[in-house]
């Protein structure tokens, strides 16, 4: 599957990077080549075969439902960029 | 003193040779003196250190050491450790002061091992030669121009150019197996859930794993004992007890099946990785082993799929660093947009960035099947040829890498010849399966420099004990794994 | 031209556990800014999810009341995008295989008759924090509370005719959550929150037109008039020889009208992939069959069982059924007072008015359903008219007092001698020859005026029917 520039610009966006004009030929051309390796699998047919997400199939244990948790806030913003208030300070939200 | 194994530094602990504020300041003063030239630390903790050492000290006084009290050791700086820097390799996370210690960090601490340290290594994880380090390259002790391998290339220097007794690594594509293949140590990754992520800083989580890196099988074992076990903050960890993983050490190899995969021998491998490997397979016959030629139909579609599963786990973890809570935020952001694409892109390095657009775009509307799907399905026949293979035997060896430490620099111009590296090492985590690199063998470089050989061997689902077993009785009829690089 | 509406709904109910989805953080409602946000609810490096055991029983719970297929292997995915109070950068939510499946409600419709709605699916979810928009010097502050707290998102099918019914259908869930104890369903502080999809067609067309979906409706009555306004604004479109645009529109109560959300429109494509943190969820029989004996009582089978066992209507039961904690306080009051009937009247409408008015909850009425028992019993045994009682009443809801000490302190207690009574008919008949000559000669209408003096006389104590009686035979006489 060939990669246009476009489609690098569009998911640049997704992933929230940005691809500079400069580079977006040769950032298209290097992923081209990993696409290229990875196309190898399309030769391979895989039908009826159910596709793994986690090596050993196993199944998810619980957790009972306790708090376990006491407040941190002071600790844990200590490393933040911005806050005022207890809150994390962003860029104007807009709806 | 600071070459020794860990097994001989415990002895040496517990016959009162040496204390453990001595030997970590043995250490420390070859940190101070070496690492400029190795960038093999990105943190040194020398008070932290001393303070454990002489907290092991005072437990070994009191009669109650186990076998890693007092021991130096160093942690891939992927390992949250609570108020210490762990910045993962990358800039994004140069600034990050961690609130709490991963399971593995705690775990050591509890068996009284000693922390020198954090050590370099590809950012995220990502990376075979340890070149995508924000904090830079890595240099191999065997020949500083070469790389150690990555992506936990700082631990493995650490080891060889004895700046720590052992090290902590992560593999989720072969970043344990492979850096200690090129510095002539041994690399152990277990099965995948044996040891707890919580705290390990994610990069593709169905196929992270933690390890040690490590001068022998035995201290692999003994790391391993401390390391493994279920965490209940971890729900994909393994839901069983950990063995005592030293306890299979000495058991005979009379009768043991070996498999050589067909594919590998056919793929024109370098000659001196596969006359290592050939004079391994002797030693092991001559161990009472014998060996049979397997099928692993599927195994050159390792890298492929490998390539597909791990961007695209990494492109959703990864979305985290988004300059809000913690982390690089990038200055003066004109709107909330600005921000979020101006922080990650200044902050992660350029493979992050390629891995994080690949990862986007297998997971994207209209190619999920194609790719996502498909490299799933992929997975599966992987897993299914080595459940058929263990039918046969009890063990795969074969190489660990195609070949031995290449020059700073040299792969650098295409990630495709750089994720080939990992040809022999990635259908594993698809896998999940335990494996282990143990030194087999060197060469000699163009320019006269001796560089090692790893040899992998895998075990089936569980199967860690068995592996260091073998990898421990190689060693005790070989002696690949004593030997240092010069200098 | 007739035009029809079509709606589904999509509800989003914060399921009561004491901590978060995936972490062990309280979701404790009101606390300050991210005091309940731990190392996990941030997205620290390195942390991981571990499932809550009681918001998958309360899913199934929710699956079995409304007869779903409970699903036997659910798995979570990571839905991605980025906003501000998405810490992780994705939701983990369920897409392929949630944990209810297909299922149905019956609602009770106005003209009395009742509508199964299909339910097609319900899933488990986490909560986003919230953005706070006051003025940070320009900025947007972020708490994230409430990011991590579990979500039941229950989506009905298309089948949803009018305002009304949706309405109705909304007030049979919260009754149904509030049933089961897994929410509190607490519209206005956000326990419950729906999101309509609403399109209009012209009546007979079986192709489903462009449907919107409007955000941010947070009480019954806001969804009736958010649904209204949209269906009107898209018939109003079409009508002017326009096209309806697929969008996500956010309902503004204080103008009534709905508007678009641009910095909803920008094309998303969420990348849903299995969550690699967490495996399958595997439930078996044994889990679902423990999980039904927990089952309390449902509305529909109580209803039923008030009609049978109390002989109460099928709308009196049904509107005390539909509350749990209603239908507890009337089976309490019945148990004291023993009549079903007066016990539905006083609790749904008296007591109703009081609590609406006080804007209280049943379970924090004034008047105890002990109290009140105590009240319809004396009204029962003819202590008291209903008239008396509805005295009491009120002095009950300004005392701790029962009915009988008040009845007793006020002298309230009715008049039932037969002689007293006579008294006072003669009394009247003989202060009144007017009206009595009026009545005799046939305008029997000013017996209501006897009624009325003679009460008045006995300060309204006089039994009714007997001074009824005794009235009739004198002036006859």
């Amino acid at each position: 599957m060939a990669l246009e520039q476009s489609d690098v610009e569009k998911i640049a966006q997704l992933a929230r990077l940005d691809v500079d004009a400069n580079e977006a030929q040769e950032v298209t051309k290097r992923i081209s080549s990993i696409l290229e390796l990875i196309d190898q699998m399309q030769d391979v047919n895989t039908k009826n075969v159910a596709p793994l997400a986690h090596p050993f199939d196993a199944i998810q244990r619980l957790r009972p439902d306790e708090v376990t948790e006491t407040d941190q806030r002071e600790y844990l913003q200590a490393i933040a960029p911005a806050t005022q208030d207890g809150l994390y300070l962003v860029p104007k939200v807009i709806e | 003193m600071s070459d020794r194994t860990v097994a001989e530094l415990s002895r040496s602990l517990a016959q009162g040779e040496i204390s453990s504020v001595e030997l970590t300041r043995d250490y420390l003063d070859r940190i101070a003196q070496h690492n400029t030239l190795y960038n093999a630390y990105i943190t040194v903790t020398e008070d932290l250190a001393l303070a454990q050492a002489a907290q092991a000290d005072a437990v070994r006084a009191k009669g109650e050491a186990g076998p890693l009290t007092g021991i130096p050791i160093a942690h891939k700086d992927i390992f949250c450790m609570q108020d210490v820097l762990t910045t993962c390799g990358s800039k994004m996370l140069a600034n990050f002061i961690a609130p709490y210690n991963a399971t593995v960090v705690e775990k050591l601490n509890a068996a009284g091992a000693v922390t020198l340290g954090k050590t370099n290594m590809d950012e995220f994880a990502m990376g075979s030669s340890n070149e995508n380090s924000f904090f830079g390259a890595v240099r191999n002790p065997w020949d500083t121009e070469r790389v150690p391998g990555g992506s936990s290339g700082g631990s493995a220097t650490a080891v060889a150019a004895d700046l720590c007794a052992i090290a902590t690594g992560t593999d989720t594509g072969g970043s344990i197996r492979q850096p200690a293949a090129f510095c002539g140590l041994t690399g152990f990754k277990p099965s995948y859930g044996r040891i707890s992520r919580w705290g390990m800083i994610a990069y593709a989580s169905s196929l992270d794993q933690a390890g040690p890196i490590s001068k022998s099988a035995e201290d692999a074992a003994l790391m391993m004992n401390a390391m493994a076990g279920p965490d209940h903050r971890d729900s994909t960890s393994v839901d069983m007890p950990a063995p005592d993983f030293t306890a299979n050490l000495n058991d005979s190899l009379q009768g043991l099946r070996i498999g050589v995969v067909r594919q590998h021998l056919a793929e024109g491998l370098d000659a001196n990785v596969e006359s290592a490997l050939q004079d391994a397979l002797k030693v092991f016959e001559g161990l009472g082993a014998t060996i049979k030629e397997i099928d692993l139909p599927n195994s050159h579609l390792s890298v492929s799929a490998y390539y597909v599963i791990a961007p695209a786990e990494a492109s959703a973890n990864l979305s985290r660093y988004d300059g809000v809570r913690f982390g690089y935020r990038c200055e003066n952001p004109v709107n909330l947009e600005d921000m979020y694409k101006r922080s990650r892109s200044e902050g992660f390095g350029n493979e992050v960035k390629r891995r994080i657009l690949v990862g986007t775009y297998a997971l994207s509307a209209g190619y999920y099947d194609a790719y996502y799907i498909k490299a799933q399905q992929i997975r599966r026949l992987i897993k299914q040829d080595y459940i058929d293979a263990f039918k046969e035997v009890d063990v795969i060896i074969g190489p660990t890498t195609p070949n031995t430490a290449f020059k700073i620099g040299e792969k650098n111009d295409d990630p495709v010849t750089m994720y080939l590296e990992d040809i022999y090492t990635v259908s594993i985590n698809l896998a999940g399966l335990p494996a282990i690199s143990i030194p087999a063998g060197s060469s000699k470089s163009a320019d006269g420099k001796s560089l090692p050989i790893g040899i992998q061997l895998v075990g089936s689902d569980f199967a860690e004990a068995k592996v260091l077993n073998i990898a421990h009785q190689f060693q005790q009829h070989t002696d690949w794994h004593q030997q240092r690089p010069e200098g | 031209m007739v035009w029809e509406t079509v709606i589904g709904l999509e509800v989003h109910v914060q399921l009561a556990t004491k901590s978060k989805l995936f972490s062990g953080s309280s979701i404790t409602f009101g606390a300050a800014p991210n005091t309940q946000a731990n190392i996990f609810d941030l997205a620290m490096p390195g942390t991981l999810p571990v499932m809550n055991e009681a918001a998958l029983r309360m899913a199934v719970k929710f699956g079995l009341a409304i007869d779903a297929e409970i699903g036997r292997k659910s798995v979570f995915d990571r839905k991605n995008y980025f906003y501000p109070d998405l810490p992780k950068g994705y939701q983990v939510s369920q897409l392929d295989f949630p944990t209810v499946g297909k299922g149905e409600l019956e609602i009770a419709l106005e003209d009395g008759s009742t509508k199964v709605v299909g339910i097609t699916r319900a899933h488990i979810e986490e909560d986003a924090g919230k953005s706070l928009h006051e003025d940070f010097q320009g900025l947007t502050g972020i708490d994230l509370n409430r990011a991590g707290t579990p979500l039941l998102e229950i989506v009905s099918e298309p089948e949803l005719a009018n305002a009304k019914e949706a309405v109705a259908y909304l007030k049979k869930l919260h009754s149904i959550i509030r049933y089961l104890g897994i929410s509190d369903g607490n519209m206005a502080q956000g326990s419950m929150r729906c999101d309509a999809n609403v399109s209009v067609r012209k009546k007979g067309d079986t192709e489903l037109g462009t449907r919107t979906e409007i955000k941010n409706i947070n009480s019954f009555r806001f969804v009736e008039k958010a649904i209204l306004h949209e269906a009107e604004r898209q018939i109003d479109i079409i009508e002017d020889g326009g096209r309806i645009v697929q969008e996500t529109r956010l309902y503004d109560a204080d103008k009534n009208e709905t508007r678009s959300m641009r910095s909803k429109e920008v094309a998303n494509d969420y990348r849903y992939f299995p969550e690699p943190d967490l495996l399958p969820i595997v439930i078996d029989e044994a889990y679902i069959e423990a999980v039904r004996a927990e089952l309390p009582e449902l509305p529909n089978a109580k209803r039923e069982r008030f009609v049978s066992q109390y002989e109460l209507s099928e709308y009196d039961a049904g509107v005390i059924a539909s509350s749990r904690q209603m239908a507890d306080f009337f089976e309490e009051v019945v148990a004291i007072c023993k009549d079903a009937k007066l016990s539905s009247n006083w609790v749904s409408v008296d007591l109703q008015a009081v609590l609406n008015k006080q804007d209280l909850e049943i379970e924090n009425s004034p008047i105890s359903a002990e109290r009140l028992g105590g009240l319809i019993a004396r009204i029962k045994d003819k202590t008291i008219s209903s008239k008396i009682a509805k005295t009491v009443f009120e002095a009950m809801l300004e005392s701790e007092q029962s009915a009988d000490e008040i009845i007793a302190s006020q002298g309230l207690k009715q008049v039932t001698d037969s002689g007293a009574i006579e008294k006072l008919v003669d009394e009247v008949i003989a202060n009144n020859p007017e009206q009595v000559e009026q009545y005799r000669s046939g305008k029997e209408k000013v017996f209501a005026f006897f009624i009325g003096q003679a009460m008045k006389a006995s300060r309204g104590k006089a039994n009714p029917e007997q001074l009824n009686t005794l009235l009739k035979q004198k002036l006859k006489a």
